[in-house]
């Protein structure tokens, strides 16, 4: 699949409280916690998103709670895919089980700005910066992790075990 | 090659040959936990599936720890659906009302986790088990959802790294001292996909209590998990809570770890974590002087008997300065009532402090006690991110019960030495 828009750059150790506060915790509706997505950044934050947009993070994206509001809420937004230079452990099998695409390119991540048109072959890896024409590889995905994703995430594959 | 503690713990669940960091491996679960933010999402995922049952209704627990007493509408609704699927489901460890504690604190108290066991939560502080020994560790709801209907998960097997605490602390340094330098060391991505694994006279020397203390925050330096060595004080402890089974465990002496990390804390001075993550940690004596509008204790990671009684000495005899809330969050129960039956709960209430239920309200910017623009809180608990206790504009700084205790009295952040 292959996903084209806007980079929206947030830094290094952006952590769940930043992607969704814990006063948004009361629900589990996708539209009300994508409407909130990054709100504990910056308010107002999720306003100059629109859909198929890319966010990308720096090191430790998605550190601190195991809240799977967070991943939703990113969906939710929006936005299909997150670039970072790593994630934060909980948040990478969060994003898997939930269906966010997140590909990790360590330094590599320098090579994209705030504004930066982006496609991400989601299928390949391979992410192009369409504003400087640079390309890159993002980091193989464990093969179990391709496999959940091949089934079409976590519930399908528990489906396939209980059945 | 040998083992390190957590290879040991993930062989014994599977019949697959641990062989080293990176493998993939599907283990089954003693223990499956979540609470009233995650498992409503659990119980969807749950449904999801088209499962029926959970996999054993003595290996699941709910406990409804986080937005309860419940703050408003939308919580409530939310332990609904948790109390409505742990009935359907004939859950045996469903946790509200007068028996809720704090998921970290009450779990080893009730014996429900201990020693050798794999606990997976739906909460990133499950990593407080390892203080016992247990391969223990936070996951989302789905990963949760899927746990209660197949009783095994998969595990990527983490390198270790080790670290080693030696020498003797002084007093008002503790546990929390020692895993604050610790992730200040490491930096809060310094344990990234990795098992931390204690050792050292330091460690031999402490309660469980303390051990739990430094594990639940594994995963404020990013760990997966945080383990101590199973001796005879962690054994002694699972069986007086009603703990059943349980064996000493050791690290292999040639077992593989990435990395040594050295601590003597000999001449460690209590420590802080500034502003706005765990690892911007100084000496106190450095942040000495910032003035307070509220100290929290309490949490999974400081809201034991110990902490109570810690805060409790410097508080006794002495009045909270009357700009500051000091809030007191004793964690279960059974803390409540050793707080009450040794007099503590006396002298938080002569010194001027708000004693509440057990609850994880404040620590998460939940409820009772969110913080305004422009405030500053000194907390006993695990996480000062931007925002986490209110407003984006406020400030959390993170300390031992003694210089939280210490500082609510000051009305700025003291050395506990220093009053």
């Amino acid at each position: 699949m292959k996903v084209q828009g806007t980079a929206h750059k947030v830094g290094d150790h952006i952590d769940t409280d930043a992607i969704i506060p814990a006063r948004f915790l009361v629900t589990t509706d996708s539209k009300v916690l994508g409407e909130n997505c990054m709100e504990g950044l910056e308010a107002g934050w999720v306003s100059r998103v629109k859909e198929n947009d890319v966010m990308v993070g720096g090191v430790n994206f998605g550190c601190g709670s195991s809240r799977e509001h967070a991943p939703i809420s990113i969906l939710g937004a929006g936005i299909p895919v997150v670039l970072a230079h790593s994630f934060a452990r909980i948040f990478y099998r969060n994003g898997f089980n939930m269906g966010l695409v997140l590909l990790e390119i360590g330094d590599d991540i320098d090579k994209f700005s705030d504004t930066d048109e982006i496609e991400v072959d989601t299928t390949t890896g391979v992410i192009k910066n369409m504003t400087t024409g640079v390309t890159v590889q993002a980091a193989a995905v464990p093969p179990f992790m391709q496999e959940i994703l091949n089934v079409g995430g976590l519930v399908e594959y528990a489906k396939t075990k209980l059945a | 090659m040998g083992q390190t503690l957590a290879e040991k713990i993930l062989q014994k669940h599977t019949d697959q040959e641990v062989s080293g960091a990176g493998q993939i491996v599907q283990c089954k679960v003693d223990m499956v936990l979540a609470n009233d933010i995650t498992a409503p999402l659990a119980i969807k995922s749950f449904t999801a599936m088209g499962a029926k049952k959970v996999f054993d209704q003595d290996k699941i627990s709910l406990v409804c720890d986080h937005f309860t007493p419940n703050k408003d509408i939308d919580s409530a609704e939310q332990v609904k659906v948790v109390r409505e699927f742990a009935e359907k489901m004939g859950v045996t460890h469903y946790y509200e009302c007068g028996e809720v504690g704090v998921e970290h604190a009450l779990l080893p108290e009730k014996g429900i986790v201990g020693p050798g066991d794999i606990v997976v939560g739906a909460d990133s502080h499950t990593c407080t088990y390892g203080g016992l020994g247990a391969f223990a560790t936070g996951m989302g709801s789905t990963d949760i959802g899927a746990a209660m209907a197949l009783g095994e998960t998969w595990f990527k097997v983490p390198p270790t790294i080790k670290v080693n605490l030696t020498g003797t602390p002084q007093q008002y340094v503790g546990a929390k001292d020692f895993v604050l330098n610790q992730i200040g060391q490491l930096g809060v991505s310094g344990a990234l996909y990795k098992a931390l694994e204690y050792s050292g006279e330091v460690v031999d020397n402490m309660s469980i209590e303390g051990r739990m203390t430094i594990a639940n925050m594994a995963i404020e330096a990013g760990g997966k998990v945080g383990l101590f060595p199973v001796d005879q004080k962690t054994l002694d402890y699972a069986a007086n809570a009603g703990f059943a089974g349980g064996e000493a465990m050791v690290p292999d002496a040639d077992a593989e770890y990435e990395r040594v990390l050295n601590i003597d804390v000999t001449d460690m001075a209590p420590q802080v974590a500034c502003p706005h993550l765990p690892d911007n940690v100084k000496a106190v004596d450095d942040t000495a002087g910032l003035q307070i509008h509220q100290a929290v204790i309490g949490s999974c990671t400081n809201g034991r008997i110990e902490d109570m009684r810690e805060a409790a000495a410097i508080l006794k005899g002495r009045k909270v300065d009357p700009k500051v809330r000091c809030i007191i969050l004793p964690a279960t129960p059974a803390i409540w009532k050793a707080c009450m039956s040794e007099g503590l709960m006396e002298v938080f209430m002569d010194s001027g402090c708000i004693v509440g239920p057990p609850t994880c309200g404040p620590c998460l910017g939940g409820h009772m006690g969110i913080l305004a623009g422009g405030e500053r809180c000194i907390a006993t608990t695990n996480r000062n991110f931007k925002g986490r206790m209110g407003s984006l504009d406020a400030e959390v700084f993170l300390s031992n019960p003694a210089v939280a205790a210490a500082s609510a009295i000051a009305g700025e952040i003291i050395n506990p030495a220093k009053i």
